[in-house]
């Protein structure tokens, strides 16, 4: 028995943008080229291998012998063909469809023969088999008819009968109760086997409960309802470590995990949006040596210790240690030093006067930042932050915001001065950082909307970003990465904070665990999981 | 039994604002100081024997963090510390109690900065009741001004006034409150937000009072006196302050024993929901609201405290309203005015509060 945030809105994978509809759709679908969340990097699935030309543009990949959907009918070619269509035609308006182009062009698909297809890329694209993963291969005799009316996407939503559902994943689904539960059983042609040749998965029945409470789900994890809990807060797995029923459970510290805290400045430049107050303050916040000294005499140690009970690691750029692939160690650990952080401050010509810091013109330097009121953590490490910055003289106001509303002032607005937000990334592969990485990204969240690079070191990241995008070779790549994160560490554009450990819970008797930073860290390994006291029973 | 009750009520709840007032600077720590080795400490023990059985002047042992489990922390009584009162913090400041030695004694535990919950709730108590209070005065005087004018002239003023306040009743009082906040700017020190906190609340709260003081008002107007003193030549504004408005002072009195614990209860609604006081101040509200968490709920009872104190304000409060009600209920009606009418009026609108 499983839990889930939210329930579900479509049981449609191409219409599924929330994170519950997923989340229960990568049980029900499987796809060609799979990410293996605990190892981060790519193996076969429903296609047995691949290969790619010289230039990085055409994948060859063939599928597994006598694959077979949840309801018995064959896997060939022709749905792989059908799947990609589907995805890529403009009239089903599907929203991952953008997740395929490249440089504005989307690839093409053919069948070569019964067992093979072959992508086109447009332009040379660097991790393009991490594409594959995700995305459902459907079933064409189930979706033909729908897809050639152009109502695809209004198909399989959740009053669907579950018999005229086929995917190619672990589980079918056998009922659902709106509001409470939804039941799957195992899919008796599933294509995976364990290494005794015997199919998989082991269990029969797979019970999926919807609770949108962090607390209230934990609670039914410690009553022994639920035997997964992924995303533990640090508070709560302290508890169900040591409290009544632990040794009933196995609680699991991953290690930094794959989200990032980070503080930023507003550095756009607001006189030409008429925001008078923070014009004055521009001086010093555009000033790099400024961001240093707050990075400097911010103390990551207590952040971690305080807000996270010591379930989280400090780090000074956006890549988590926790992204094993790519990370790179840019200097030592980040280490409290009030001292150097009052030189660099002294250097740009901001003295104190009595109990607080003054600029050239005789003003206090003090701002506000800006956090989401509900993320209880990041409240408290902007008290932390607030206190530490007052050693230095600077006075800090905290201001807790609906999330929305801080979103629309980083993006939209640009009425903030310093703000709090966390990064969470999907993938460990450096491309998708790009809307935030290059100047003129989407999600560009320091300086939004800019038509050209500001700063030199920007320009300097958008050309790292794109190189690294085009070469195929990973050496050079994880070569061209690591700048881009030493430039983020030196120039900081916004200052890294800690990244929280990823927490997740089991029942004892459950075997095969496979837990992972990258989400939906326990559910990936659910195909092998098995009750060791038993025969499969849920 | 009644009056006796009452007085004793009065007294009670008098002496526990002062308490309040005064114990801000009589807190054993800084309110806003972090002990940031002492995150989630429970209560230091307080000693009062010695190891051989001895009874001693109380004192506490040396604490230090448990090396591998949060918010656990070791006793080592081969140092102790003894307590002193009223002695002077290393700020400065006046202590009520302190250890001797290093700064390491909490009375009522930590919160998760490590910043002395006793201190705290006293210093927070002070924000919220005094928000609480604050807030009924200016409601209470706007509410003087609107029912006065209202009652006595009539009319458009009368109009305007009324459905301004129907509005206001009829509006959520929760979302207003929500919406005003978001209305302002994001960047406030504490002394702007104390401020505006009260503003808020009394902007929302003076229509009750304003309604029952425009109905004796409205009665009063019309009486002998009243009419007399027009005769004479007085002007309007003498008449409401001399003859007609000190009708509504029993009102008004009651009103404010009945406000006031709502308007507390209001802001520590407000700090709950982080739209209060900005940290680092600290509010009963604010204090509260770690208690969200399963994990502090159940297994950190000391940060239960400011509840306490709000529950022990809030009863002291109703207890006095009620023996008001109960005072005026004893009262002999005196013949020949209207004043006990608009007494039962006020008490049916008590009733349905």
């Amino acid at each position: 028995m499983i839990s889930m945030r939210a329930e579900p809105r479509t049981l449609n994978p191409l219409a599924a943008v929330d994170a519950a509809s997923k989340e229960l759709l990568s049980l029900l679908h499987a796809d060609l080229v799979h990410i293996h969340r605990p190892s981060q990097r790519t193996q076969a699935a429903l296609a047995r291998d691949w290969t790619v030309s010289a230039d990085g543009l055409r994948y060859t990949l063939r599928l597994r012998r006598s694959l077979r959907f949840s309801d018995g009918a064959p896997l060939t070619a022709d749905d792989v063909v059908f799947s990609f269509q589907a995805l890529l035609d403009e009239r089903t308006k599907a929203p991952a469809r953008d997740l395929l182009r490249i440089q504005g062009r989307f690839p093409t698909i053919r069948k070569l023969d019964a067992d093979t297809v072959e992508l086109v890329l447009p332009a040379p694209y660097a991790p393009a088999e991490r594409l594959f993963d995700s995305l459902a291969i459907l079933p064409r005799h189930k979706l033909e008819a729908t897809f050639r009316e152009g109502k695809l996407l209004e198909a399989w939503n959740l009053t669907t009968a579950p018999a005229s559902t086929a995917g190619a994943g672990p589980f079918r689904l056998k009922e659902y109760l709106p509001g409470q539960r939804i039941v799957l059983e195992r899919n008796p042609y599933y294509w995976k086997r364990d290494g005794a040749g015997r199919a998989l998965p082991y269990l029969d029945e797979l019970v999926v409960l919807f609770m949108p409470d962090q607390e209230a789900e934990a609670l039914r994890f410690r009553a022994g309802d639920i035997h997964l809990l992924s995303r533990v807060s640090a508070r709560n797995f302290r508890s169900l470590q040591s409290g009544p029923g632990s040794p009933q459970r196995v609680m699991t510290d991953l290690g930094p995990g794959l989200e990032q805290h980070l503080l930023f400045f507003n550095l756009n430049d607001v006189e030409k949006r008429g925001l008078s107050g923070l014009r004055s303050k521009r001086v010093w916040m555009q000033d790099p040596r400024f961001r240093k000294a707050i990075s400097q005499a911010i103390d990551r140690q207590a952040l971690a210790r305080l807000a996270y009970q010591g379930k989280a690691t400090p780090i000074v750029h956006h890549v988590s240690p926790g992204n094993r692939l790519w990370h790179v160690a840019v200097g030592a650990a980040p280490v409290r030093n009030v001292a150097a952080a009052e030189r660099e401050l002294r250097a740009m010509g901001l003295v104190r006067k009595g109990e607080w810091l003054m600029d050239g013109n005789g003003s206090p330097v003090e701002f506000s930042i800006a956090v989401n009121a509900g993320n209880l953590e990041q409240q408290q490490m902007a008290t932390l932050v607030q206190e530490d910055l007052r050693g230095l003289g600077i006075r800090v106001t905290v201001a807790p915001l609906e999330f929305r509303s801080l979103i629309d002032r980083v993006m939209r607005t640009l009425d903030y001065e310093a703000a709090m937000l966390a990064l969470r990334d999907g993938d460990v592969d450096p491309t998708p950082q790009m809307p935030m990485l290059l100047s003129t990204g989407a999600m560009h969240f320091w300086r939004p909307g800019q038509a050209a690079a500001a700063f030199p070191w920007e320009a300097e990241i958008d050309r790292l970003m794109q190189a690294q995008n085009s070469t195929m070779d990973p050496a050079r790549r994880r070569e061209l990465y690591g700048r881009v994160q030493q430039l983020v560490a030196t120039e900081l554009p916004f200052i890294a904070l800690v990244s929280p450990h990823t927490l997740v819970g089991a029942h004892r008797e459950l075997g095969n665990l496979q837990p992972a930073v990258l989400a939906p860290h326990l559910l990936d390994g659910l195909d092998v999981i098995f009750w060791k006291n038993g025969n499969g029973r849920r | 039994m009644s009056r006796f009750l009452h007085r004793r009520l009065l007294l009670a709840l008098a002496a526990w604002h002062c308490l309040l007032a005064l114990a801000a600077w009589l807190s054993p720590q800084p309110p806003l100081r972090q002990y940031r080795d002492f995150p989630s400490a429970p209560p230091t023990p307080i000693h009062i024997q010695t190891a051989d059985g001895r009874l001693s002047w109380p004192y506490v042992c040396a604490l230090t963090p448990h090396p591998i489990d949060f918010g656990v922390y070791l006793e080592d009584c081969q140092q102790q510390f003894g307590l002193r009162l009223l002695t002077l913090r290393p700020d400065g400041q006046l202590a009520l109690l302190q250890s001797e030695g290093p700064e390491r004694f909490f009375l009522l535990g930590t919160d998760e900065f490590g910043r002395d919950i006793f201190s705290r709730m006293l210093a927070g108590g002070l924000l919220s009741v005094g928000t609480g209070l604050g807030a009924t005065l200016v409601a209470l005087a706007l509410a003087s001004v609107a029912g006065g004018v209202a009652g006595f002239y009539g009319g458009f003023a009368d109009s305007a006034l009324s459905r301004t306040a129907e509005l206001l009743m009829a509006a959520p009082l929760l979302y207003l409150l929500l919406a005003v906040r978001a209305a302002l700017p994001i960047q406030m020190d504490p002394v702007h937000a104390f401020w505006i906190a009260i503003a808020m609340v009394s902007l929302v709260g003076w229509t009750r009072p304003a309604r029952l003081v425009r109905g004796v008002v409205l009665s009063a107007r019309t009486r002998g006196y009243v009419l007399a003193s027009r005769g004479f030549g007085a002007g309007p504004s003498h008449l409401l302050r001399r003859h007609i408005l000190p009708e509504a002072l029993p009102v008004l009195w009651t009103q404010a024993a009945l406000l006031a614990p709502q308007f507390v209860l209001l802001e520590v609604t407000l700090g709950f929901l982080g739209l209060g006081l900005p940290e680092p101040s600290p509010s009963w509200g604010s204090m509260m609201a770690s208690l969200r968490q399963y994990d502090t709920l159940t297994s950190r009872w000391w940060m239960w405290s400011p509840a306490v104190a709000l529950t022990i304000s809030l009863l002291l409060f109703s207890g006095y309203a009620q023996s008001l009600e109960e005072a005026a209920g004893e009262q002999e009606p005196t013949e020949g005015t209207q004043w006990d009418a608009t007494y039962s009026e006020m008490e049916g609108v008590t009733k349905r509060q």
